[in-house]
């Protein structure tokens, strides 16, 4: 039982840099629904995208450039997000925006084909196979509790870090910016929103755009600390996003952070306690169960059904 | 027309970033490190297609279909044509084998598999209004309970047929039970879920379900308990010598393919009686308006529980015969993208209409087989297809005439 501590520690670590890129991802997901009440599911792709966006930018640059690390993962990150954000925008353009008002199936099925189109588009043009991403940041903050070293490695520091400020920034820019309130409003009730001026159809780009550009962030940094990517890690990490922003309520942003960084934990305790194969069996059973027991999440407020 | 010219300078603009990075640049590895080949030509077709199609193509479209009102129709299938039309198709399916090759008879065996995974998702969805999207899920469910019950027991496909649609149904049952309180995005993602939790566990039970390599050395199904092999095990004829024979490879296949066509048939009429009847018609009240439906003492939870079970169980049909022909079960062939698939059978053809289904399966299924040469971008063509039926006719190629009266006034 002596190393019960600090395997916990050294889990906890782990759970916590997984579930922030599950909550930068799951803010896309909880936002638009928010809004226009849809399951964005092809916002998965939209990180893998990023990844690639990312890796692309890398290779541009060259990894012995002798530019300094953190300005190439500056760039990359910029990069990423600036192309995202046009995918996301252009996503909503082409594959929802025509399909407003319609019948709820219709949007949902659409966006399941653009998730379809985007994996291969994607696999046509950069290949299907497993593409290595070169490591920029090596090494690993270790600390001793007792005898036993808790590893930390430098690239999973700053998921957390990078998740952390991001967080904090959207934080104030939903609750202070003009688009911010605007959002919110429509958020509430997006058609007296609209009688009262407020340009819907910008507010609904707006919202894709910025999950597109979270989810960017969270495709480069997780390509950065595991070191490969395929045009395949989006439908999974983008199930698991979904269960996180319906863990924490979907529609609640600060919800989506927490389901994130629960989901993460759950995860992870579940491959060190159980068995690492379980761990996505967890991931879908916890899915599951929420909506059963608590549909609603835990910080979402119910939804009325009016009639 | 200025305005025009600058919106559509916008979308090239966005069109270039959004191939650029995916296109234009390709990563190439070389050794440790990874360098770009730059391919701008890609780019910039692109870039020249979207600000033709935005500036002079689009505008066109707009004015043409506003000139002709509501579009092209195609035509809305009646009671009459529509049976006609099935009588048609099961005549043609019937004597089609004895004329074909070998690979023709083969693919339309898979047709046939999906015209009856179509029909099953099309009560779940198509009736009910209930998406599933881990309809793969009872499928793999049917196929397991056959391979599972060969390998464990040595039961034979025609014992284990029932048991694997009974299973299938248990388990929509099972996990009908409790999602159905749930409303209609909900519940599409928790039957992922069940969907994706299944193929998991199928994966992962390594020692019973044999793993990631699954079951192989599954029999095919018998002739009224006489095998269709070459040879028979020890005190057993096989049909070829009861009939007296030459074996022959391709009776097999014919045997195989009128079996599908069986059981297609059986789906086909099962699910078409079953909409006429209450419960079927309780199905559409439910799909139109839930709460209408409620404040009229219909029971909703019971009425999509019997969808669901039902429409399962038609995929543990399928799923067994899948397994007898292939004569291997693994979990690869169950993923996400298979429920998909038949989930857009379901939706091109137009929900909850039969030929529709039947069309659709035969469109989907055959045209990926003839463009060989493009199996590459088969799936991407298949995603955006999806889209654009959504965007063009979200009802689907052959829309469902339900019964109505018109008031002429």
């Amino acid at each position: 039982m002596s190393d019960f501590i600090p395997q916990l520690v050294q889990q906890l670590f782990n759970g916590l840099s997984l579930g922030a890129i599950y909550a930068l991802i799951a803010i896309g997901y909880t936002m638009v629904y928010g809004i226009i009440g849809m399951i964005n599911f092809a916002h998965g792709e939209i990180y893998m995208i990023g990844a690639y966006v990312g890796l692309v930018t890398l290779s541009a640059i060259g990894v012995g450039s002798g530019l300094p690390i953190a300005l190439i993962i500056f760039i990359m990150l910029v990069i990423a997000v600036l192309v995202t954000a046009v995918y996301g925008y252009a996503v909503e353009k082409v594959a929802y925006a025509p399909l407003r008002g319609g019948p709820r199936l219709v949007p949902l099925i659409s966006a399941i084909g653009m998730s379809i189109f985007l994996q291969n588009w994607v696999a046509i043009g950069q290949g299907a196979r497993d593409m290595a991403v070169p490591a920029l940041i090596t090494g690993a903050w270790q600390f001793h509790i007792g005898e036993y070293a808790v590893t930390a490695p430098y690239s999973r520091i700053m998921i957390i870090l990078v998740t952390l400020v991001l967080m904090i920034m959207l934080h104030f820019y939903i609750k202070h910016s003009r688009l911010g309130r605007a959002s919110r409003a429509c958020s509430q009730d997006l058609r007296m929103a609209n009688l009262l001026g407020i340009d819907t159809n910008k507010i609904i780009s707006f919202t894709f755009v910025v999950g597109a550009m979270l989810a960017a962030v969270g495709g480069v940094l997780i390509a950065l600390a595991i070191g490969k990517l395929n045009p395949f890690i989006g439908f999974l990490a983008g199930i698991k996003a979904f269960t996180a922003a319906v863990l924490g309520g979907i529609g609640s942003i600060p919800g989506a952070m927490l389901g994130g960084v629960l989901l993460g934990l759950a995860e992870t305790f579940a491959a060190a306690y159980i068995s690492s194969q379980y761990k996505d069996i967890v991931a879908f059973g916890l899915l599951v169960l929420i909506l059963l027991f608590r549909p609603t999440g835990l910080l979402g407020k119910p939804e009325v059904e009016k009639v | 027309m200025a305005s025009n010219i600058k919106n559509a300078f916008i979308a090239a603009i966005m069109a270039g970033v959004i191939i650029a990075p995916v296109y234009g640049l390709q990563i190439v590895r070389s050794g440790m490190q990874t360098h770009l080949e730059p391919e701008w030509d890609l780019v910039f077709i692109g870039m020249g297609i979207v600000f033709v199609f935005q500036a002079f193509i689009r505008p066109l479209i707009g004015k043409l279909l506003g000139k002709r009102g509501s579009a092209i129709r195609l035509p809305v299938l009646h009671d009459r044509s529509r049976r006609a039309a099935i009588l048609l198709l099961i005549a043609i399916a019937l004597i089609f084998p004895f004329f074909m090759g070998r690979a023709e008879v083969d693919i339309a065996t898979l047709v046939l598999i999906y015209v009856m995974l179509g029909l099953g998702l099309n009560i779940v969805v198509g009736f009910a209004g209930l998406l599933d999207l881990g309809f793969v899920g009872f499928y793999a469910v049917g196929a397991y309970t056959y391979a599972l019950l060969y390998h464990w027991a040595g039961w034979g496909f025609w014992e284990a047929l029932p048991l694997a649609g009974a299973m299938s149904g248990l388990f929509g049952y099972l996990l009908g039970f409790p999602v159905l309180r749930l409303r209609g995005d909900y519940l599409a993602i928790v039957t992922l879920g069940f969907g994706e939790i299944i193929r998991l566990l199928l994966i992962n039970l390594y020692g019973f379900t044999g793993g990631p390599d699954g079951i192989s050395g599954i029999p095919k199904p018998t002739v009224f308990g006489m095998p269709m092999t070459r040879r028979a095990p020890e005190g057993q004829t096989t049909f070829h010598e009861f009939m007296g024979w030459q074996f022959d490879n391709m009776d097999v296949i014919i045997y195989l393919y009128l079996m599908a066509l069986a059981l297609a048939l059986i789906t086909l009429f099962v699910s078409n009686r079953v909409i006429r009847m209450p419960i079927g018609r309780a199905w559409e009240a439910l799909r139109e308006d839930e709460i209408a439906c409620r404040s009229l003492g219909l029971n909703p939870t019971n009425i999509k529980l019997s969808a669901f079970t039902m429409g399962a169980t038609f995929a543990g049909f399928g799923g067994a015969f899948f397994a007898a022909r292939q004569g291997l079960v693994n979990p690869e062939s169950f993923t996400f993208l298979e429920s998909a698939l038949i989930l857009a059978i379901v939706v091109l053809g137009g929900m909850g209409s039969q030929v529709g289904v039947i069309l659709a399966a035969i469109v989907l299924t055959v045209l990926p087989e003839v463009a060989r040469e493009f199996a590459e971008y088969r799936m991407m063509i298949f995603g955006l297809v999806m889209v654009l039926m959504m965007m063009w006719r979200p009802q689907g190629l052959l829309p469902m005439t339900r019964p109505h009266v018109e008031l002429n006034r």
